[in-house]
């Protein structure tokens, strides 16, 4: 194992984010606290209660999901699509590393991104509500994994994309859709019964709800599903990257 | 001893179906500096891109320091150093950090007194903390030399290095490939420029249409070609040459309106003087007189005419 290698496209990766700081940092905590004004001050002051917890606090799970996953999978995509993009990819096909470590420099990079993220989001939300967290382990396991399979499935996409267009639709198209339509605003008792039935096809679902259960101790779905389904999902992102990388698909002619 | 760089038999057909190299088999020995010729899309990149693990091949095999580059691809590349014919930089990044990313990359312990010396060596040390789009084409060009040369290669691919670099800077290469040499780096480059691969190379290889057509020591070659051809157009026809040019490599034409002769301009006399004294002496007239190279430039165009 090409330990250095990883080490160094970590560090890499990290280092284009600070510079970058303002950009990376300051738009997720300015548009988290759009959310809170709009959804938690104007609309919550008429919703109250969900599931005996104020609105306010009841979004910030569904809030920082929300950021994380956006951030998670265009971060990691973006990181692998550049060098692709510009040509640079030539020196990670050179050099002596496997793909294995390829994938741990970009997609923890990108993860550790996205992680920070979410802790500021909960930080900014704090000064908005009162945040209880039932469960902390529990809560940092969810986003940990969260934020390393969206991660996963950024790179896919970042490999997958062949222009920007492609790089911006699928965050923009798939994953905002799934994750507003996944119960962060809401909770999914609050549907029509029919409705119920169609959102258990949204794997984003059973992320906010374990998420969610991990601060309010309340779920819409079993804990032990919500798992499930993320540990799944993990298992799919791996799978297709150990097939890329097998076939060289798009990188290798 | 056993080559450093060993091709067998190597092919590659791209998706579409080009063929874009053919059964290409060549030995390279440790320490050696290889010039590849050829036409564009002869194949050179190509060639350079297998082994560099950034194209796979279709047929054959490669191993570099004895190491096959596809099935034991971590010991072969930590031996290579690319430098690929495409400047590809990320624009915002400084000189001096995109550098170490590559000795990185290649496994290597951080060592900026190194990157130090390798960016003094190219005349970059001034621009160590310059963002690479504040650069010109010639330094990032040596930028990548840079980034190559970070690992420490023991073979190193230079894919067209002077393509687009002034005189003076291709003479400052020329010596930093010297260099290279003397310290026991093998040297595979690419170029257009002939005069490049007489300069600099031991030997040649040319190129074209994905097969390679010879790999020739550079004084075996030149001698073979460096012969000149001399034209003499004569004021009137002659019918038949005289007793007195009958040991000169004259050839008269058929309408004998000139004479070629044929000398070979490595040697101590080209027996030019003598051809035109005895020419006078014979009482025969000369309009006038053309001299053509048959240069390494003219057996390169003529090897590569002559593939289909
Ligand atoms: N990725 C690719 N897909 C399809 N065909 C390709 C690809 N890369 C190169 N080729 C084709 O393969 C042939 C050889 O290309 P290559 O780049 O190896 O040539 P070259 O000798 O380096 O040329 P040049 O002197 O112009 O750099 C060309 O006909 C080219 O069109
Ligand atoms: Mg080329």
């Amino acid at each position: 194992m090409n330990l250095q290698a990883v080490k160094s496209i970590y560090i890499f990766e990290m280092s284009r984010t600070f510079r970058t700081l303002l950009q990376s940092i300051v738009s997720p905590v300015l548009s988290t606290s759009l959310y809170f004004v709009v959804f938690g001050a104007a609309i919550g002051s008429r919703i109250q209660e969900v599931d005996g917890v104020s609105y306010g606090a009841f979004i910030v799970p569904g809030l920082i999901m929300l950021t994380v996953l956006t951030q998670a999978t265009s971060n990691a995509a973006f990181g692998i699509y550049f060098p692709k993009f510009i040509g640079t990819i030539y020196e990670l096909l050179s050099a002596p590393i496997s793909f294995l470590e390829i994938v741990m420099g970009y997609v923890g990079a990108a993860a550790t991104k996205a992680l920070a993220i979410g802790l500021i989001i909960l930080l900014t939300a704090a000064f908005f509500v009162d945040i209880q967290i039932a469960h902390p382990f529990w809560m940092l396991t969810f986003l940990v994994l969260t934020c390393v399979s969206f991660s996963l499935f950024g790179f896919i996409l970042g490999i997958w994309a062949q222009n920007f267009e492609q790089l911006q639709l699928v965050p923009l198209l798939v994953i905002t859709p799934l994750v507003f339509l996944g119960g962060s605003f809401y909770s999914i008792s609050m549907l029509p019964p029919l409705w119920q039935n169609v959102t258990l096809f949204n794997p984003v679902v059973y992320l906010i709800s374990g998420f969610r259960w991990s601060f309010y101790g309340t779920a819409d779905v079993a804990i032990g599903l919500s798992i499930t389904m993320i540990a799944l999902f993990l298992a799919i992102c791996l799978g297709i990257i150990w097939w890329i990388f097998k076939t060289g698909y798009r990188i290798k002619t | 001893m056993a080559p450093i760089v060993s091709i067998n038999n190597l092919s590659k057909t791209y998706e579409g179906g080009h063929h874009a190299l053919r059964d290409v088999s060549l030995d390279i020995e440790e320490g050696e500096i290889l010039a590849l010729l050829g036409p564009n899309g002869a194949g050179k990149t190509t060639l350079i891109s297998i082994i560099c693990g950034i194209v796979s091949p279709t047929g054959g095999t490669v191993t570099v320091g004895g190491h096959d580059v596809v099935d034991d691809y971590r010991h072969a590349r930590t031996l290579i150093g690319l430098v690929p014919q495409e400047i590809t930089l990320e624009p915002f990044e400084k000189v001096f950090r995109t550098v170490s990313f590559s000795r990185g990359l290649f496994g290597k312990p951080p060592n900026s007194q190194l990157i130090s010396d390798v960016l003094e060596k190219l005349s970059l040390l001034d621009k160590k903390d310059s963002a690479i789009n504040q650069l010109s084409g010639g330094m990032r060009r040596r930028v990548l030399i840079a980034k190559a040369l970070s690992h420490e290669p023991r073979v190193l691919f230079l894919d067209e290095p002077t393509a687009g670099v002034d005189v003076e800077l291709r003479k400052s290469m020329w010596s930093i490939v010297r260099d290279l040499k003397k310290n026991g780096v093998t040297i595979i480059l690419t170029t257009h420029y002939i005069e490049e691969a007489e300069a600099i190379a031991d030997r040649i290889g040319i190129i074209s249409d994905g097969q390679l057509l010879l790999a020739e020591d550079k004084e075996a070659l030149m001698g073979r070609l460096g012969r000149k051809q001399m034209r003499i157009d004569l004021q009137a026809p002659l019918d038949e040459l005289p007793e007195n040019l009958s040991n000169y490599e004259l050839e008269r034409a058929e309408d004998g309106t000139y004479l070629t002769y044929v000398y070979d301009t490595q040697a101590d006399r080209t027996g030019i003087t003598a051809l035109l004294n005895d020419l006078g002496d014979a009482g025969i007239r000369i309009r006038d007189v053309q001299t053509q190279q048959s240069s390494l430039e003219q057996i390169f165009v003529d090897l590569v005419k002559e593939t289909p």
